[in-house]
Parts: C-alpha cells; structure tokens; sequence
C-alpha cells in the first residue's frame, strides 16, 4: 500500500501529458473548497430534532458556528506541519491522507447528528476534516510548479481557482441533497453528510491516482529557461527549515496575511453593507445575488492575476493588489455617498479579484524566492497568516462597526472608517512587498548538501535531467 | 529505437475526459451562483 503511494511510484514515465496534473490538483480543490459552503447546513443543523422548528435540545447557531472555525485553525495548523512531511512522501499519499479525513470528516459528523452529539461534529468535520483542508490544499502546489516552470502562476491559480469553485458546488449539492432526502423526521443533514463525504472521497482519490511527479531536473520540451536574469527568481534552493531564518518568510506571511484581513474582513460583511449603504434599494435576495457575484470574481481573479504575475512579475502583481487595493477601499465610502450602486458594485469586484488572486499568486512568489523544491512546505507553514486572517478580518471589522454605531454614527456611515483602516492595512502590505529583496546566498543549499527529503544531492537531481 | 520501445504518450483523449471530469461540476457551480447572482440586476 505504501509502496504504491509513493513518491517513487508515482514519478512521470516519458510521454506523460503534463496537462493531466491541472485536473488532478482540480480534483482535490474542488471538494475541499466545500468548507467555504459549510453555512448552508447551519439552519437545518438548528432543527435535528424539532424538525420542523429548532427544539429546546437542539443545537444553537452559536455552538455550531465552531465547526467552521476549527475546520480553518486546522486548515493552518495541518498544511504548516504537514508541510513537510508532503515534500518527503509526495503529493498521491499526501492526497490520500487528504481524501481519508475529509471524506471520513463528514462521515463522522454523520454520526455526530445520529447520537446528537455536538463534539463528534467538531472532530469530525472541525479537527479531521480540517486536517484534510490543509493537506489538501497545499500537496498539489509544488508538485504543479515543477510540471509549469514556464508558467507557474498560471499553474497554481488553476488549483486555487478550485477551491473557490468548491463552495460554488459545494452549496447547491448540499440544497439538492437536502430536499432530497428531506422527510417528516428528518432534515436530510445526515444523509447528506453520508453521500458528499463519499463523492469527496472518491473524487480526491481519483486526483491521487492520477498526480505524477516529474523528474528530477525535467523541463518541458523546447524550453529553455530565460536568458535574461530575473533578480527575484533565483535559480537556488532554500531548504525548508532555513526558509523560516530569512526576513523573507516573514515579509511574504505579512503579505498575504495583510491582503487577506482587508479582503476576509469585508467579504463577510458585504451582504449587510450593500444594503445599509443602499436602504430601500437592495432587498436581501439581491443582496445574496450580489455576495454571489463577489464569489465569482473572486474565484475568477484567482486564475486571471496569478496566471498575469506570470507576466508581470509577483512583486509588482502584489503592487497592484496593494496599491489599487487601497485606492478602491478609500472609495468606497464616496460611491455610497454618490449612491452610485453600479460603481459600487463594480469597485468591490475589482477588490474581491485582488483577494482572490492573493491567495493563489503566492505559491509562485515563494517559489520565485525560496526555489521550486521545498514550496510546497514552505507554502503549507505561511499558510497559518491565512488562518490569521481568517480570525483578524471579521474580527475587526465587526469590532470597528460596534465601536462607530456606539459612538452614534449612522449605521450606513459605519463602514467608512473600516474602509480607511482597510486601506490603511493595505498601505502596510504594500510596504512589506516592497521590502523583499533575492534570499541571501548563505541560505541557499549548497551543492553538495545532502538532501534528506528527496534522499539526493543537488548535482544529482541535476544531472538526471532529461 | 525500436517501435515497441517507444515511451508511451498519454491518450489526447483522456486528457480532454479528465479536464471534462472537472470542468462540468464546475460549470455546473458557477450557473448555479450566477443564477443567484442575476436578483441583483433584477
């Protein structure tokens, strides 16, 4: 069993389609993307018992709202320990672990709505399928890179434009199932739960069957890497421990940590905003339709900006998000001024691509910085500046809001000063960018050094190039 | 190089099946919330 998953078995033979690993990383990203969907069992989740209307033993909106919660502080935590342990085992039995505990995620919660016990859902969809998230997320990235050295953004944005896409599967499958299998004492939750871990199951292990790894050294046919030498894209490595010694981890976790509170912060509230800022004009189903739409320019911005960084450079991508970004944060208080909705609307798509496209432009930056063969890893440990945000966004932004409403400023005013310090918080991640600078080269592994991941020297990796 | 050792490609066809494995559920999402979507022009 281990020896077909690993990381030599699943090594590519000669003739291998390079644009099968894409799918494979889509496989996996689109069922884990489900956890951004994982609202739409709350209300059901409140009537396990009273059916029809919540009973006085059934669980609180409160209570389960941790589920989320400890699904992304897993997420973090897994992808930043696991990180590298993926490096050492490879991306199939990273992907199978990944498919056992988000799959078995969801049968245990199962369990957890049959005994009626809450703690089984926090393990089970919280701890294990948490776990599974973070696995998930991060064992296709480098493997992705090292198939795409011409492309690497485009090659990453396509995965992590998955899990956007996920929650945009994730919530309907979940409606349809529901009514499905709704009846006179039952909210259909736990046969739902039943049925999609099942098809995640399945679905990530396809991806798993199917991931190859290049060989050591391999580059795609009549490519030659530029000429032209890029200062920060170095042709080094930086091994996965050392990486955390250098001010460029810290400047690159603040990076997206930063671009992530601005976007999480308002996109949590966007619902609300739209309709206190426009009172009478967006009715709540409108307001819905237009959460909708931020998920498809965020989904959409992930492919679009990392695929442009390709172009562009990742430094000046994340420019772009920092500068533009704050630019259409600081307006957005004068468009509800205006009472100009289509603007409005307009502006927040642009800021929902940019955060979008944070997320999935920062596996090729930290390859750019740190070199291809330990990004995954390295990838998995910044990933605890998302689970950050994940708390800070919301966090403040609610905080602020409260703060302004005491004060007695009017509810549809509120958000203007949320918007400066967003734009503020931008302003400070755009300084963080500008501060990296190429990785010095006594980080850089050295010739010789043994690499105990790979179980190889550098000049051999090289020289089985073919 | 004799025929028979020739390294073996992988099938055109099963690239563009699997990219259809992903792409329909996908396609399937994005009508779905851009049907939701629609209520803000409405």
């Amino acid at each position: 069993m281990s020896g077909f998953f690993s990381k030599q078995r699943i090594i590519a033979s000669r003739g291998y389609n390079r644009w099968m690993v894409p799918p494979a990383a889509l496989s996996v990203h689109l069922c884990i993307g489900q956890a951004y969907a994982f609202s739409v069992f709350n209300d059901p989740l409140t009537k396990v018992i009273g059916i029809t209307e919540p009973a006085p033993d059934d669980w609180k909106l409160t209570t389960l709202g941790w589920t989320f919660s400890l699904a992304i502080v897993f997420l973090g935590l897994s992808a930043a320990f696991g990180g590298k342990w993926l490096e050492k085992v490879g991306p199939r039995l990273t992907m199978l672990v990944a498919a056992c505990c988000f799959g078995g995620g969801f049968w245990i919660s199962a369990l957890g709505i049959h005994l009626h016990q809450i703690w089984l859902i926090y393990v089970g969809y919280g701890i294990i399928g948490g776990i599974g998230l973070g696995l998930g997320y991060v064992s296709p990235v480098s493997t992705l890179i090292k198939w795409f050295p011409d492309r690497r953004g485009m090659a990453t944005g396509m995965a992590i434009m998955g899990f956007g896409g996920g929650a945009m599967i994730g919530a309907p499958l979940a409606v349809l199932l529901m009514d499905h299998f709704k009846s006179a004492t039952s909210v259909g939750v736990l046969e739902t739960f039943l049925v999609m871990g099942s098809l995640y199951f399945v679905s990530m292990l396809i991806g798993a069957l199917t991931i190859r790894i290049p060989p050591n050294g391999w580059k795609p046919e009549g490519w030659t890497p530029p000429i032209i030498e890029n200062k920060m894209i170095t042709k080094s490595h930086v091994h996965i421990d050392r990486a955390l010694l250098t001010p460029q981890f810290y400047l690159l976790w603040l990076v997206l940590c930063l671009n992530v509170t601005a976007g999480i912060g308002v996109l949590g509230q966007a619902s609300v905003m739209i309709q206190e800022m426009f009172k009478g004009a967006v009715t709540p189903a409108a307001a819905a339709g237009f959460v909708g739409l931020l998920s498809l320019f965020n989904m959409g911005g992930r492919f679009f900006w990392s695929s442009a960084s390709d172009f562009l450079g990742r430094k000046n991508t994340y420019i772009i998000f920092f500068a533009l970004g704050a630019v259409l944060y600081a307006s957005v208080p004068t468009m509800g001024r205006l009472g100009n909705i289509g603007l409005f609307i307009l502006l927040y798509a642009v800021i929902m691509s940019m955060y979008g496209g944070g997320f999935a432009t920062i596996p090729a930056y930290l390859a750019d910085i740190f070199g291809t063969r330990y990004v995954g890893g390295i990838h998995g440990r910044l990933l605890t500046a998302w689970s950050t945000a994940g708390v800070a966004g919301p966090v403040l932004v609610n905080y602020i809001r409260e703060f302004q409403i005491e004060q007695g400023v009017a509810k549809a005013e509120a958000y203007n000063v949320t918007m400066y310090i967003m734009a503020g918080i931008l302003a400070a991640g755009f300084l963080c960018n500008m501060l990296i600078r190429p990785v010095h080269e006594k980080h850089h592994m050295r010739h010789d050094e043994f690499d105990e991941l790979d179980g190889v020297f550098p000049h051999q990796a090289a020289s089985d190039a073919h | 190089m004799k025929p028979d050792d020739r390294p073996k490609s992988t099938p055109l066809a099963l690239v563009i099946l699997f990219w259809l494995y992903v792409a329909t559920p996908l396609t399937w999402g994005i009508w779905s919330t851009l049907k939701k979507a629609m209520a803000l022009f409405n």
